[in-house]
């Protein structure tokens, strides 16, 4: 018990501050090649530079590095590899524009190594009613997993602060679902991920000094993705992301094909003449979690930004009565 | 509005809860026998139509649930 405290202590404080020491660098390699865009919800001329997947990377695989090393699961490395393919997969998307189905087909690539390495249980648990055994359906769950996690934190980069803060609340629920569910060395795997976003918002929060970018946005959904699987607590992540879900979901059905947001000709929000954040009356615009909140009234892009994490925090207290159902059996 | 976006995660929370009840307690249990070396396959193929059948219906509660709960919004 001693080394599992002592490697998570460990872990989260290299996970906190490798991104943390290392954001200034890349924010002034990038700004040195002129890699940055305008940020849409300022009334002045704002660029901020991006991407930060390569800091956020950096974070996720050191701290699971320092972590392997003591605990030596094979669960780590699948973390660290399939986090470390999404991340290429998105840092192709950076620097290249790439059509909407490339992430999503790109990134059933990334969840390959869960299934070589053996990292996961086919019986799919449910909270109250127990266990299913689906040992082929499960691959599929597998290889669906991934994509879904990835994009939807992807799709919900969409105001400062936004993705890294969304992903704290989420990536910490879902580590108090895995201690409540018992399974201890899965959740200090887990614990960096809420570390390595908590440090990206600080640069991410408004003002953003930096994005994340394709490539940190699907680092982060594949690393929890990756850790709902080998945790084997799918139900209780996919309730933590559930205003993420919400997000895709209304897109999607409103939308009804996948296509990147950039190819949208409709605008779900404008701007007022505060300059405030405004949900538009365009009925060829997708319906988004933003618009919804927005249907209102206009609000500040800091006053959206807190009505998701409210919401955040909401559906990860519902993960976690999840995690302690997960314990009750009719 | 924010009441509508709490209800509807609530909303949603609950269909995953009753749905873990319709896959354990429906789906789980399915076993087909009499075709030999195949049966596990025959039994996954019908669990995968089930399974995607469920979630088609599991999407299509959602659409309904959202624009009960997001009418005058989705209509402005």
């Amino acid at each position: 018990m001693p080394e599992l405290i002592i490697s998570s202590v460990i872990s989260c404080i290299v996970a906190f501050f490798a991104v943390y020491v290392s954001i200034p660098s890349l924010i002034k390699y990038l700004s040195k090649h002129n890699l940055a865009v305008k940020d849409m919800n300022k009334r002045e001329n704002i660029m901020v530079v991006r991407p930060g997947g390569p800091s956020i990377i950096l974070g996720i695989l050191v701290s699971e590095a320092t972590l392997y090393l003591f605990l030596q699961r094979t669960e780590i490395l699948a973390i660290m590899i399939t986090s470390l393919l999404a991340f290429l997969i998105g840092y192709v998307d950076d620097r290249k524009v790439m059509g909407g189905w490339f992430k999503p087909v790109a990134l059933t690539v990334a969840a390959v190594p869960i299934i070589l390495l053996g990292t996961y249980d086919s019986n799919l648990a449910f909270p109250l009613f127990g266990e299913v055994q689906i040992p082929v359906l499960y691959l599929g769950v597998i290889i669906l997993m991934i994509p879904i996690t990835g994009n939807t934190i992807n799709s919900i980069d969409v105001l400062n602060g936004v993705a890294s803060g969304f992903m704290t609340i989420a990536g910490f629920s879902l580590t108090i679902g895995l201690f409540v569910m018992q399974n201890y060395e899965i959740a200090i795997a887990s614990m960096p991920l809420g570390f390595v976003a908590l440090a990206f918002y600080k640069y991410h929060k408004i003002p953003s000094k930096i994005f994340p970018g394709d490539s940190g946005a699907l680092a982060f959904g594949a690393m929890y993705g990756t850790i709902a699987i080998v945790g084997n607590a799918e139900i209780v992540a996919a309730i933590a992301l559930l205003p993420a879900v919400i997000n895709s979901f209304l897109f999607l059905s409103s939308v009804k094909r996948i296509v990147e947001h950039r190819q949208i000709k409709g605008k779900p929000v404008d701007h007022d003449e505060q300059f405030r954040l405004r949900a538009t009356k365009d009925p060829s615009a997708p319906i988004t979690l933003v618009r919804l909140i927005l249907a209102g009234g206009p609000l500040t892009e800091k006053q959206v930004g807190h009505a998701i994490f409210k919401l955040a925090l909401f559906s990860g207290s519902l993960a976690i009565i999840t995690s302690f159902l997960m314990g009750i059996r009719f | 509005m924010k009441k509508g976006l709490f209800g509807f995660l609530l909303g949603m929370w609950i269909l995953i809860i009753l749905g873990g009840g319709i896959v354990v307690l429906i789906l789980g249990p399915i076993s087909i026998t009499g075709f030999g070396d195949i049966d596990w396959f025959l039994s996954s193929v019908v669990k995968a139509i089930i399974a995607l059948i469920l979630v088609a219906v599991w999407i299509l509660i959602l659409s309904k649930l959202k624009n009960w709960i997001f009418k005058k919004e989705i209509q402005s």
